[in-house]
C-alpha cells in the first residue's frame, strides 16, 4: 500500500479528531451553570469562586482555554474527576479494558454465528431455515437491547437460575489486576474456576451486545454470497468437480468477505455505543456505564474525557478499516 | 413511477404489508386508543402495585400500581410523536446541506462533509446522550438530540444523489438555457433524489424510536409520571426479579413498532430503488 495514502488517512484522522476536540470543548461551555460553583457547592464564597476559577482557567479568553485544553490533552492530561478529584485517565484506563473484554467477546460472537447463518441461508435460499434466519435477523435489529437483556436477565438468570445476574467476577475471585482482562489475569494466575467464573459472567452481557451485529452480519453475508454463489468461477469450481464445502469455503465465502469486513468494522463503532447500554443492565464496570454515571452526577471532567476516548476508538477504528479495506481491494485507492 | 403502482407493488410484497400493517396498529393504538384505555395512566393506586397481568390489568400493573395497557397505549402517541419529529429534524437540515454540498462542491462541499464527519466520529447514542445532557433531560430535547445525531446521515445519502444527478443531460441542458441555482436543486435534482430519501427516512423512523428510548431507558429522555415506553423499561428494570412484566409489556411495544418500520421500509427500498440494497 502507498505510504501516500496512510498518511493522507492518518492526518485526515488528526483533522476530525483536532475538530471533535473543538466541539466537545465548545459543547461543555454551552452546558449551563457555573463549574466552580457546580465543584464547591452552594455555600461558597464568591473569594473562593473566583480563585477557583483562576486557578480553572475559566477566567480567560475561549480560544487561550482551548489552548490549554488541547496541550494538556496532547499530555495525556484529560483533567480530575470532579466526584473524587483522581485522574480522569486513570479512571478511563481500567474501564476501557472491561469494555473491550466484552466488546471482543460480542463480536466474536456476532462474526461467528452471524456469518454462519448467512452462508447456509445463501447456500439453501428460500428455505426454512433462511426464511427464519432472516426473520430473527430483522427482529434482532428491531429490538431494543435493553429490553433483550433484561428479559435474558429474567429468563437464565431469575427464572431458570444457570447464569449470574451481574457483574464480571463472583465475590471473592477477583485475580490480581495485570491487564485488567478477567480473562486473562485468571488465566495468568493459574486460576482455572476463576476462569470459567469469568466467563459465565461474560456470557449474558456479550450475547445481549453481540445481537445487533449478528443480525446485520448475516444479512451482509447472505447478500454477499449470493451474488457470488451466481458468478462463473463458481460453476467452474463446481464443474472441475471439487466438493461443495471446497467451493463455498474457499471459492464462494472469501470473495464474499469484503464487504463482511467492512461491517464487522464499521460495527465495532456501534458496539461500542451498544456498551454505553449493555453495561447499565448487567452493572458491567466499563466505560459505558461510567460515562452514564458522570453524567448523572454532572462530573463533566470525566463525560468530556470519555466522549474524546470514544471518538478517538471510532476514528481509529475507521482508519484500520479502511486501510484494510484498500489493501483488499486495490482500486478504492485509486478513487480515494 | 406512478404512486398507485407503487404502492400496489408493496401491498404485493408480504413482508412490506406486514410493516405497514404493525405501523397502521400502532397508528390506530394512538389515535384512538387514550378513549378505549381501561384505566387512567397517571394516577397512581397503591393497593394494586406490581400485580401481574389479570382481566383487570391485562398487562398487569407497575409499582406505583398504576395499569400498564393503559400506559403502553398513551405511549403509542408518544413514540410515533418522537419518531416523526425526531427524523424531520435530521431530515430538513440533513437534506439541505446535502443538496448545498453535492451541488456546488469545492470549499462549501468540504466545509459541510468535514462537520458531518465530526458528528460521525461519536457513536451514535453517546452524542445523543451529550447533547440531552446540555440541553437538560425532557421529551422535547431527546427528539432535538436524537435528530441532530442523524443530520449527517441524510446529508451524506442526498450528497451522493446529487453528484450524480449533477452530471447527468437533463440537468445541464437546464443549466445552458439559464436555470437558476435555486431552481435546478428544487425543481430538477430534488425530485429525483427523493427515493433513497423516503427509503433512509422510513427505516431512520424506527432507529429514532429505539434511540429515544434508550435515552429514556438511561433516565435522560421522558420524565415521570409520563408513559414512554423506554423510561417505562427503566423503572421495570429495577423490578426485574419480581414483577418481569412491567419491563416485558412496554419493549414488546417498542420491537412491534420498530419492526413495522423496518419491515415497511426494506419493501419501500425493494419497489423505490433496488439498487441501495446495502442502505
Amino acid at each position: 500500500m502507498p505510504t501516500g495514502y496512510i498518511a493522507k488517512r492518518i492526518f485526515h484522522l488528526a483533522l476530525i479528531l483536532l475538530g471533535v476536540s473543538l466541539l466537545v470543548f465548545l459543547m461543555l461551555r454551552m452546558i449551563p451553570g457555573d463549574p466552580a460553583r457546580l465543584l464547591l457547592g452552594e455555600f461558597a464564597t464568591q473569594e473562593d469562586l473566583t480563585r477557583l476559577r483562576t486557578q480553572m482557567g475559566l477566567d480567560r479568553s475561549y480560544p487561550v482555554q482551548y489552548g490549554i485544553y488541547l496541550a494538556n490533552i496532547l499530555q495525556g492530561d484529560l483533567g480530575n474527576s470532579m466526584r473524587n478529584g483522581s485522574p480522569v485517565v486513570k479512571e478511563i484506563g481500567a474501564r476501557l479494558v472491561a469494555t473491550l473484554e466484552l466488546s471482543v467477546a460480542a463480536m466474536l460472537i456476532a462474526s461467528l454465528v452471524g456469518i454462519a447463518a448467512g452462508v447456509v441461508s445463501a447456500v439453501r435460499q428460500y428455505s426454512l431455515f433462511d426464511y427464519g434466519s432472516m426473520f430473527m435477523a430483522l427482529i434482532g435489529v428491531s429490538m431494543p437491547i435493553f429490553w433483550l437483556g433484561l428479559m435474558l436477565m429474567y429468563l437464565l438468570a431469575v427464572l431458570f437460575p444457570v447464569m449470574p445476574m451481574m457483574g464480571r467476577i463472583g465475590m471473592g475471585s477477583e485475580p490480581e489486576v495485570v491487564t485488567g482482562l478477567m480473562l486473562v489475569d485468571t488465566l495468568a494466575a493459574g486460576d482455572v474456576e476463576g476462569f470459567a467464573d469469568a466467563l459465565h459472567h461474560l456470557v449474558l452481557p456479550a450475547v445481549t451486545l453481540a445481537t445487533i451485529p449478528m443480525a446485520i452480519v448475516a444479512r451482509i453475508t447472505r447478500s454477499a454470497m449470493l451474488e457470488v454463489l451466481n458468478k462463473d468461477y463458481v460453476r467452474t469450481a463446481r464443474a472441475k468437480g471439487m466438493g461443495e464445502a471446497v467451493v463455498i469455503l474457499r471459492h464462494a465465502l472469501r470473495n464474499a468477505f469484503l464487504p463482511v469486513v467492512t461491517v464487522l468494522g464499521l460495527n465495532l463503532g456501534l458496539l461500542l455505543g451498544g456498551a454505553v447500554l449493555t453495561e447499565t443492565i448487567f452493572s458491567w464496570p466499563g466505560l459505558g456505564r461510567y460515562v452514564v454515571d458522570s453524567l448523572m452526577a454532572r462530573d463533566y471532567a470525566a463525560v468530556q474525557g470519555c466522549i474524546l476516548v470514544f471518538a478517538g476508538l471510532m476514528a481509529f477504528i475507521n482508519l484500520i478499516v479502511d486501510l484494510v479495506y484498500a489493501l483488499l481491494d486495490p482500486r478504492i485507492r485509486v478513487h480515494a | 413511477m406512478p404512486k398507485r403502482e407503487t404502492f400496489q407493488d408493496l401491498l404485493r410484497s408480504g413482508s412490506a404489508a406486514f410493516g405497514m400493517g404493525l405501523i397502521a396498529l400502532v397508528l390506530l393504538v394512538a389515535l384512538i386508543g387514550p378513549a378505549f384505555a381501561p384505566h387512567d395512566p397517571l394516577t397512581p393506586a397503591p393497593l394494586d402495585r406490581l400485580k401481574g397481568p389479570s382481566a383487570e390489568h391485562l398487562f398487569g400493573t407497575d409499582s406505583l400500581g398504576r395499569d400498564i395497557f393503559s400506559r403502553v397505549i398513551f405511549g403509542a402517541r408518544i413514540s410515533i410523536l418522537i419518531g416523526l419529529i425526531s427524523v424531520s429534524i435530521s431530515l430538513l437540515p440533513g437534506t439541505l446541506l446535502g443538496l448545498v454540498a453535492g451541488y456546488f462542491g469545492g470549499r462549501v462541499d468540504s466545509l459541510i462533509m468535514r462537520l458531518m464527519d465530526m458528528l460521525l466520529a461519536f457513536p451514535a447514542i453517546l452524542l445523543a446522550i451529550f447533547i440531552t445532557a446540555i440541553l437538560g433531560p425532557s421529551l422535547p430535547n431527546t427528539m432535538v438530540a436524537v435528530g441532530i445525531v442523524y443530520i449527517p446521515h441524510y446529508a451524506r445519502i442526498v450528497r451522493a444523489s446529487v453528484l450524480s444527478l449533477k452530471e447527468q443531460l437533463f440537468v445541464q441542458a437546464i443549466a445552458h438555457l439559464g436555470g437558476g441555482h435555486a431552481r435546478i436543486l428544487g425543481r430538477h435534482i430534488l425530485p429525483n433524489a427523493l427515493p433513497p430519501i423516503i427509503v433512509y427516512a422510513t427505516l431512520g423512523m424506527g432507529t429514532a424510536v429505539l434511540q429515544a428510548a434508550a435515552l429514556g431507558f438511561l433516565g435522560l429522555g421522558a420524565q415521570p409520571p409520563q408513559p414512554e415506553w423506554g423510561a417505562m423499561l427503566s423503572e421495570g428494570r429495577q423490578y426485574i426479579q419480581i414483577a418481569p412484566h412491567v419491563a416485558a409489556f412496554p419493549g414488546a411495544a417498542i420491537l412491534v413498532l420498530v419492526l413495522g418500520f423496518n419491515l415497511f421500509g426494506d419493501g419501500l427500498r425493494d419497489v423505490l430503488d433496488p439498487s441501495l440494497r446495502s442502505l
